[in-house]
């Protein structure tokens, strides 16, 4: 059981950064907006928590321009990937144990 | 609680992971429409051929413009239907129409759609009229198939039935526009139906 919970990852532990890394697993990348729209968020919400993963290097951030305009877009590292499998794996075997 | 709150995450995930690669406003009903107008298309052109029957079509026919005329007027009818009534269904699930997975899919069914296009206007115009059944009909099955990964899995099947009913008008020859009704028609209003009480019906 103490294995079990040392694999659930504190990081992931809110539904927004819960929902970023859901996103980023199954696209190769994710731009500001979209991920904004998805989760239904305000800008200083996803800003602040992509930040904290970003601290964790669980997502890199990709910064460009297109034509004038500033573009964020979030990718998910190797690393980020592979916590983010563990937690899933974590809570399935949290909750079949129960 | 603790459960519940992991079980809670285990959905959100799923739930994330699914909207943010698949478009679900695609309308069943747009499907039953454009079934229906390609019925219609379908009777109007056959009954163009009877009428004409002892003469050859060709190029510049009146006989073959009317039917091209007919086509494309379907064509128009269904891309129009559907695109409004995929409108009305995102705004009613408050998803945008506009978003990364609807892009994807249209991208998607854009890219063998538009060859097989392109492929079946050549044939017209080397009056190779024959495969023309054929060949609309397998790259419309190849652009569903290949879009339906990033919307309803019933798309996919759709596509199957398309191919294997294109590949059947290649062998039989004079039944190509029996498998177009078959393929464009019936085979739309059945996933059209199947879609509409699967997804729209809540």
């Amino acid at each position: 059981m103490k294995n079990i919970i040392q694999n659930i990852n504190k990081a992931f532990d809110h539904r927004i950064r819960l929902g970023i890394m859901s996103v980023l697993m199954v696209n190769e990348s994710a731009d500001f907006s979209t991920l904004k729209e998805l989760l239904g968020v305000t800008d200083g919400n996803l800003a602040s928590h992509a930040k904290a993963l970003e601290s964790e290097a669980y997502i890199i951030v990709e910064k460009q321009f297109i034509g004038r305009k500033p573009n964020t877009s979030y990718i998910a590292t190797k690393e980020g990937k592979k916590a983010f499998q563990d937690h899933i794996e974590a809570l399935e075997k949290l909750i079949s144990k129960t | 609680m603790e459960e519940n709150k992991y079980l809670k995450d285990i959905q959100d995930i799923k739930e994330m992971m699914s909207k943010s690669t698949q478009f679900i406003s695609l309308s069943g009903l747009s499907g039953i429409l454009a079934g229906g107008y390609a019925l219609v298309g379908a009777v109007y052109a056959s009954f163009l051929i009877n009428t004409y029957e002892y003469t050859y079509i060709t190029l510049e026919s009146k006989t073959f413009k009317q039917i091209l005329c007919t086509a494309f007027i379907v064509l128009f009818l269904s891309l129009g239907t559907a695109y409004y009534l995929t409108v009305k269904k995102a705004n009613k699930l408050g998803e945008k129409v506009w978003n990364t997975a609807s892009k994807r899919v249209l991208i998607n069914f854009a890219i063998p759609l538009v060859t097989g296009g392109i492929f079946a206007l050549l044939l017209v115009r080397q009056q190779n009229f024959v495969l023309i059944a054929p060949v609309t009909l397998l790259f419309y099955g190849l652009a569903c198939v290949n879009a339906s990964k990033y919307t309803f899995r019933d798309v996919r099947y759709l596509g199957i039935t398309q191919i294997i009913l294109g590949l059947l008008a290649v062998e039989f020859t004079g039944y190509g526009l029996l498998l177009w009704i078959l393929g464009f028609g019936i085979a739309h209003i059945l996933y059209g139906s199947i879609m509409y009480y699967k997804y729209d019906r809540k």
